[in-house]
């Protein structure tokens, strides 16, 4: 056999044109993946990108493995048939606040109550792009568009919340200009066997400009976000002077300055990643009374969907051993007409 | 006069060429579907030919002695070919009023009835809206009727096992099933064995039931049974020699569609979600892991197509089923599947409609949703079974189409198809030629818009081949390349080969057959679907008395086979019978021009011989 010929970002991009926007989030997520992809071990030939509808879904186009564009909202199941049909393929799945959480919202619920091994990349600009700016499921309260001129009233739903509510094993958010975090996190999410949710927060320069500045800009960064790690106490801000502390009184984390009121760093909470209820208080955390966790919020390891439908295959056939088709016709009750 | 009289005299059932109908009805929980099927084993066995119906309610548990809630089981049995579950009935088993009410109608004049006068009680028999009991006020003098304390007998039958009254009364069903096993002359031993099986876990159950099993079975044959009323032999029925199983629709279906993946050598992952009456093929795959096939019960119908799609791109064929309503929510996905060219298989368990409409009963009112039912010009092919035991080739037939053609498959099935059963000659595999997949694995020239020049199939390539990483989607996608192109001619193109290789198809299927008759001349039925069996029944009894009429019956509705237009030119006048209000009469008239009639039914129920055999009376009649 040949050694491995290592393969770079080159060999994962595709000779078609890509059609976003100038400045769109989604540039930089895509080359942060086409270089991560080399890193992966995955043969090339295993690589299957799906996405739904939408400035997201049209990834898999700019990724030279297999792909499939498909319809609003479906992704997941169609990632589920394709993962069922043959689990050796490495799945990804690309989809948005609109596709995934909206037309889509139930597929994603059952794709990671289930636990299929995928990874789901949801890139979150809190807007209808493709449509042309109408809010979306995450945009918050008061977002004008061509469908909300006088600002929209409905709660936005926070995307990692909804992924913990319907049980999923394993959920990040990270930032689309940031390949320094990006990365890890995604190595984190593909080593994950299991549904690997991460929500990617993406600038749309052209109908929601900006709405992520607070935690991308240099100035207001340190403050507005929670590098988690898990083992390490949760501290932010300028100097790491901030941390999160858990009230024991209302059950709630709270933000605390270190050296202020005798405050150490042996009062601040440590991340555990494993720890469900944690998680649950970071995926609710926003700005501005709180930073937003950025890294790995929820990780735990069990066993995948289609496993455990391969396993079931596995001990009905041993059972049965190999069975002919025309001698189950014949079972049961048969008669001979002469 | 009408062409066929039928009587219920018992020296007509027992001349030769006789058959009888038997209909067992009582409330949904008092086991009548278990009854009926345990007769129609007997009576496979005796070497009858037969056919059932069995018709329950929408309502798993209504309320005990409601008309909303009464479960019927049907079985037409004879010494001739059997191809429908019946007309009208000769015997009448009633568990209770409010199913004497409901099913009264059906029986002959002079025919037999059999009550449970425990249960007609005044709380049952004014909850059924009797004003008094028929069993007593002689408005059933037009038939002979064969009251019995069945209740009370049942509790002494099984009174050694200590069984408490609910459980107890439970035994009634199979204390009735021997008693007409006695008047059929049936033989006990397989039902002793199902009940054996059935309750393997709770002996004294099993013994309660084959004890009031076999009291019933005595008691016909020690008590005073009416004049009149003696054991209906029927003789044994003419059939093709072979080795037969009963199969219900359902059932030769999920065969079919496990032989039609060994046939072309690829797994099948079937993804579905429930609904009535297309779940029992889910339940019958996902008992046969032991074959390449893998069942995904999914969130939704949508989910559900979807993820069968998915499976088709991995390398699988991907299935789905469901009825109408579920089919409307996966037009969406199935238009996707069209788009991209993939293989995949939807089947249709047809119900009354529109909406949730009769869920248990039949129609076959989805022609329409098959054939156009989607956005765009999304063109598929559709086939449809006639019979449970067609089911079978009709799911190989599917498959292939599927994987030769890369496309999806609309197949149609109905509620009576999925549920009746009949005596099937067991196919052997290997008489079947298979279709082997051939996926692309050279990349040399290759792009996924590369196609078979006879077939127009797509390249099928899947994920896991080095070499052949490509891209497809829902976008219009050149027609070299296989890249995403808005270009105005390529749209036309593209438009125009997906139709192109769906009109082809027609080359390869087989021609048009006339199932009976000239092929040219007076009259040709033309029919599709589950209404072969009434069709076949009528044009028979027609022919034998010398009326010059043909039955036609069509598989392949898109396209249609090559010679189907000429073949309908050569008769002067065609009638269409369909359960819906005249679908394929429409697509007829439209594709070749013709006058096709038509005669029409949507009442659940399938048509009787005798509606057919009126209305071809009536159409030569006007034209005579």
């Amino acid at each position: 056999m040949n050694a491995p010929v290592k393969l770079t970002l080159k060999d994962f991009s595709t000779d078609q044109e890509v059609r976003w926007c100038p400045g769109c989030g989604d540039y930089a997520i895509l080359k942060t993946i086409q270089k991560l992809m080399p890193e992966l071990d995955t043969p090339k030939e295993n690589t299957v990108f799906v996405s739904g509808i939408g400035c997201s879904s049209r990834f898999p186009y700019y990724m030279e493995t297999y792909g499939f564009h498909t319809i609003h909202g479906r992704a997941p199941a169609i990632a589920t048939g394709v993962k069922l049909s043959n689990p050796e393929l490495d799945v990804w799945v690309v989809t948005g606040d609109g596709d995934g959480l909206s037309i889509g919202g139930n597929h994603m619920l059952h794709v990671l109550r289930r636990n299929v091994d995928l990874q789901i990349l949801l890139f979150n600009n809190e807007i209808y792009g493709l449509t042309k700016g109408q809010y979306s499921p995450t945009s918050q309260v008061g977002t004008r568009s061509p469908s909300t001129p006088d600002g929209s009233v409905d709660l936005p739903l926070r995307p990692c919340t909804f992924a913990l509510g319907a049980g999923a094993r394993f959920v990040a958010r990270t930032i689309d200009t940031e390949a320094k975090h990006m990365t890890p996190v995604l190595k984190r999410a593909h080593a994950h066997k299991g549904a690997s949710f991460v929500e990617i927060y993406q600038n749309c320069p052209v109908y929601n400009d900006g709405i992520f500045d607070y935690i991308k800009d240099k100035k207001s960064a340190a403050d507005s976000r929670l590098v988690l790690a898990h083992g390490e106490p949760m501290l932010f801000g300028v100097d790491n002077q901030k941390g999160l502390r858990l009230n024991t009184a209302t059950l709630q984390l709270e933000v605390v300055t270190l050296g202020e009121a005798d405050v150490t760093v042996d009062d601040i909470m440590v991340h555990d990643e494993t720890n469900l209820v944690l998680a649950q208080m970071l995926a609710a955390l926003s700005t501005p009374d709180f930073p937003e966790a950025v890294g790995v919020l929820y990780c735990k390891q069990e066993v995948s969907y289609e496993s455990s439908v391969y396993e079931q295959i596995k001990t009905v056939r041993a059972k049965k051993g190999v069975v002919d088709f025309n001698e189950v016709l014949r079972r049961g009750h048969t008669w001979t007409v002469s | 006069m009408s062409v066929v009289e039928k009587t219920s005299e018992v020296a007509a059932a027992n001349a030769a060429g006789a058959a009888v109908v038997v209909r067992f009805a009582g409330d949904s929980g008092d086991g009548m579907q278990l009854t009926g099927s345990n007769f129609t084993e007997a009576t496979a066995l005796h070497g009858n030919d037969l056919a059932t119906f069995p018709d329950f309610p929408a309502e798993i548990r209504a309320p005990a002695g409601a008309t909303f809630g009464v479960s019927a089981f049907q079985i037409y049995f004879g010494s001739d070919e059997v191809t429908t579950a019946g007309d009208d009935l000769d015997v009448l088993v009633v568990m209770n009023p409010a199913a004497l009410i409901t099913n009264l109608k059906d029986l002959l004049p002079g025919g037999l009835i059999i009550a449970d006068s425990d249960a007609f009680t005044d709380k049952n028999l004014a909850r059924a809206g009797y004003k008094s009991n028929p069993l007593e006020d002689g408005s059933l003098d037009g038939y002979r009727v064969i009251v019995i304390e069945i209740t009370k007998r049942v509790i002494a039958s099984v009174e050694p096992f200590g069984l408490s009254h609910k459980f107890a009364v439970r035994c009634k069903n199979m204390w009735t099933l021997g008693l007409v096993m006695w008047l059929f002359d049936r033989d006990r031993s397989i039902t002793v064995g199902n009940l054996e099986k059935k309750f393997a876990n709770k002996p004294d159950i099993a013994q309660a039931n084959i004890a009031a099993l076999n009291s019933g079975h005595s008691y016909a044959e020690t008590a005073e049974l009416p004049s009149g009323v003696e054991v209906y032999q029927i003789p044994r029925a003419e059939v093709k020699p072979g080795l037969y199983r009963n199969a219900t629709g359902s059932d030769a279906l999920a065969y079919g569609l496990i032989a039609g993946g060994r046939l072309a050598d690829i797994p099948i992952t079937f993804a579905s979600y429930p609904i009535t009456p297309a779940s029992s093929l889910l339940h019958t795959l996902a008992q046969h892991k032991e074959f390449d096939v893998v069942t995904f019960q999914a969130e939704d119908e949508i989910a559900a197509v979807c993820a069968a799609i998915g499976a088709s791109f991995g390398g699988t064929l991907g299935v789905t089923s469901s009825s109408g309503p579920g089919i409307s929510l996966k037009g969406e996905a199935i238009s996707l599947a069209s788009a991209t060219e993939l293989p995949l298989v939807i089947v249709n368990t047809q119900r009354g409609g529109p909406s949730t409409g009769l869920p248990t009963k039949t129609e076959q009112s989805d022609l329409n949703q098959a054939l156009f039912g989607r956005h765009a010009d999304t063109i598929l092919p559709v086939i449809a079974s006639s019979t449970p035991s067609d089911c079978f080739d009709v799911a190989i037939e599917a498959v292939r189409l599927a994987t030769q053609f890369s496309t999806p498959v609309l197949l149609l099935s109905d509620g009576y198809l999925a549920n009746a059963s009949e005596p099937w000659l067991v196919p052997d595999l290997t008489q079947f030629e298979a279709f082997p997949v051939q996926f692309e694995t050279n990349p040399e020239g290759f792009s996924p818009a590369n196609r078979n020049p006879e077939t127009l199939s797509r390249v099928w390539a899947k994920p896991g081949t080095p070499g052949l990483e490509h891209r497809i989607g829902g976008i219009e996608k050149d027609y070299d390349t296989g890249d995403i192109s808005y270009d105005a001619d390529n749209h036309q193109r593209m438009t125009d080969v997906r139709k192109a290789k769906i009109d082809g198809i027609a080359k390869f299927i087989p021609a048009q057959t006339v199932s009976q008759g000239p092929s040219a001349g007076h009259l040709a039925i033309v029919g599709w679907g589950s209404t072969y069996g009434p069709i076949h029944q009528a044009v028979k009894r027609l022919r034998a008395v010398g009326v010059d009429v043909s039955h036609i019956h069509i598989r392949y509705l898109m396209p249609f086979p090559e010679n189907l237009g000429e073949l309908l030119r050569g008769y002067e006048q065609i009638l269409v019978p369909e359960m819906n209000t005249g679908q394929l009469v429409e697509v007829l008239r439209s594709k070749f021009l013709i006058d096709a009639k038509r005669l029409n039914k949507v009442s659940g129920q399938p048509f009787k011989i005798r509606e057919i055999v009126d209305a071809i009376e009536s159409l030569l009649g006007e034209s005579a």
